[in-house]
């Protein structure tokens, strides 16, 4: 796979997400892949891009799935959807080899993305990708390692994120926040 | 949907203590052709649920699979075939997921099970 062709068909992908990274760790190509809070499907049709011979996008919100449906359609990718709330999942089995996600933060109820987080190191085999705020980043190693049980936490790299105005409580228009792009290995099954 | 997210798929009622396999209702399924990769199969044939693959499999009218599967079966390429079609090329379109304990129907519209719990059952 043709990193350009990615980036100019996920235009913003780019920030979100490191493709060589994940390709060189092997997580994602002939990989059942599972995208936590898929949203419109960024990054789970990035994995099915990268050649993941399986990609689950789950959500809670039908309205996400449906444009994630559809932008899959319009990339000719096969991609499965599970509209469900994360927090109370039920699910089998060792299949799921890695999970990546983009999990909420900067919303009003905190530690969204630790939940996500601990339910993707529960759920996936191989590797979690995920992304956290860089100003809880001892946080996030030291809950991933100690409550959690991954095996190992590492910052793959530092992103700027751009957060627009969506919440009421939010007081500034527009914010550059520094985000960390994790790789967790769960402890296996 | 495809079976394979029917394999890991499970209830999650409250009070309920095995909601695996979830029980399929097919009004529509539809194939969808995708590449066959032997290596996948072999990979994932291990983590398979196959009694409940294969139910999921007859209920969306597939009856190619054997009751039962050993991995020597890997060698037979006719199995692969079965395997790479139940897998990844079913998709169960319209219908419902229910629960193997309580009867709770999850309904599938457009390929998409709607897993959410009512606020009683969480």
């Amino acid at each position: 796979m043709k990193l350009k062709q990615l980036e100019s068909l996920l235009g913003t992908l780019q920030q979100f997400s490191n493709p060589k990274a994940e390709n060189s760790f092997g997580d994602v190509t002939d990989k059942v892949v599972a995208d936590f809070g898929c949203g419109c499907g960024t990054l789970g049709l990035a994995a099915a891009l990268l050649g993941a011979e399986h990609v689950i996008g789950l959500d809670i919100d039908a309205q996400s799935i449906e444009i994630a449906s559809t932008n899959a359609e319009d990339l000719e990718l096969d991609m499965d959807f599970v509209q469900c709330d994360l927090r109370n999942l039920g699910w089998r089995g060792p299949i799921v080899d890695t999970v990546v996600m983009n999990p909420p933060f900067g919303t009003r109820r905190k530690g969204a993305d630790m939940d996500f987080l601990s339910v993707a190191l529960k759920i996936a085999s191989q590797a979690v990708y995920s992304l956290h705020k860089t100003t809880t980043r001892d946080h996030v190693k030291r809950t991933a390692l100690r409550d959690y049980h991954a095996k190992s936490a590492e910052v793959l790299c530092e992103l700027r994120y751009d957060v627009p105005q969506l919440y009421k409580f939010h007081k500034k228009k527009e914010v550059d926040i520094a985000v960390d792009l994790w790789r967790f290995v769960p402890r296996g099954v | 949907m495809r079976l394979l997210t029917h394999n890991m798929l499970s209830s999650n009622i409250k009070g309920v203590n095995n909601g695996f396999p979830l029980l399929i209702e097919a009004e529509k399924v539809v194939e969808k052709l995708v590449d066959f990769n032997p290596d996948f199969l072999r990979n994932i044939f291990p983590k398979i649920d196959w009694k409940a693959l294969v139910a999921a499999a007859r209920a969306v009218g597939y009856g190619e699979l054997p009751d039962a599967a050993d991995p020597a079966m890997l060698d037979s390429d006719d199995f692969l075939r079965h395997l790479h079609h139940a897998l990844l090329q079913l998709h169960l379109e319209e219908g419902a997921l229910v629960c193997p304990e309580t009867g709770r129907r999850f309904p599938v519209n457009k390929g998409i099970p709607n897993m959410l719990l009512h606020e009683d059952e969480v």
